[in-house]
């Protein structure tokens, strides 16, 4: 392997490795539960993407042919990021947020973590 | 020169995990717990990819994507428990 795949795959670890720590020491160092969903997100981007990148070089160098596993975790991770940081800011808000705190959802149904779905067959009518 | 990269990113992610740990064990709201939770895993996809880096095989791959996919439910589980009380309604 040449010194120059070396170096290429020495940085992105070490960068996807000062991110992922950053990750969760601004997990801890963060005041507000909300100001705390904002840091792991760091490590979810750049530090495993970080570690996909040196892991796809490393392979390309040493087996000599592209994979395409690291883009599936890649791709899944960011699908799957902000549904989850979406959940967990509705929990954190269905337990510690009242209602009448947050402002009107200026539509004919209130917020989705206070009220029920429309779903119900007069809705369904109402919408049609 | 890859190999102190690989000890220098493996030392960074244990000690992430131990401050998550830190998180989980502290955290004053469940939104806490959950969100600590969800990094470790994120964390040890990482570790997992970097293992497989170090012994030069593309093996752990699959563990990889089955934690990230197992992650991603069990998130999404335990956040509609503390929601709804229920997760499959």
């Amino acid at each position: 392997m040449s010194i120059f795949a070396e170096l290429i795959i020495s940085i992105a670890l070490i960068v996807s490795g000062i991110f992922g720590f950053v990750g969760s020491y601004g997990l801890i160092k963060l005041k507000d539960s909300i100001q705390r969903l904002h840091a792991p997100t760091k490590a979810t981007t750049l530090g495993v993407g970080g570690v996909l990148i040196a892991s796809m070089v490393f392979f390309h160098f040493e087996k000599g042919h592209i994979s395409i596993h690291e883009l599936l975790i890649t791709l899944f991770l960011f699908l799957t990021a902000p549904i989850t940081a979406n959940f967990i800011a509705k929990t954190y808000m269905a337990r510690n947020i009242k209602e009448d705190e947050l402002p009107p959802s200026t539509s004919s149904y209130g917020w989705s973590v206070y009220d029920d779905p429309p779903g119900t067959e007069e809705d369904q009518t109402r919408l049609l | 020169m890859i190999e102190y990269a690989l000890i220098f990113a493996a030392t960074c992610y244990g000690v992430a995990l131990l401050l998550d740990l830190w998180r989980i064990a502290k955290g004053p709201d469940a939104a806490d717990r959950i969100l600590a939770l969800d990094t470790m895993v994120i964390n040890v996809i990482a570790l997992l990819v970097l293992y497989g880096v170090w012994r030069g095989t593309a093996i752990y791959f699959e563990p990889a994507m089955l934690i990230a996919m197992v992650g991603f439910v069990s998130t999404v589980a335990y956040c509609r428990f503390v929601l709804r009380g229920d997760i499959i309604e």
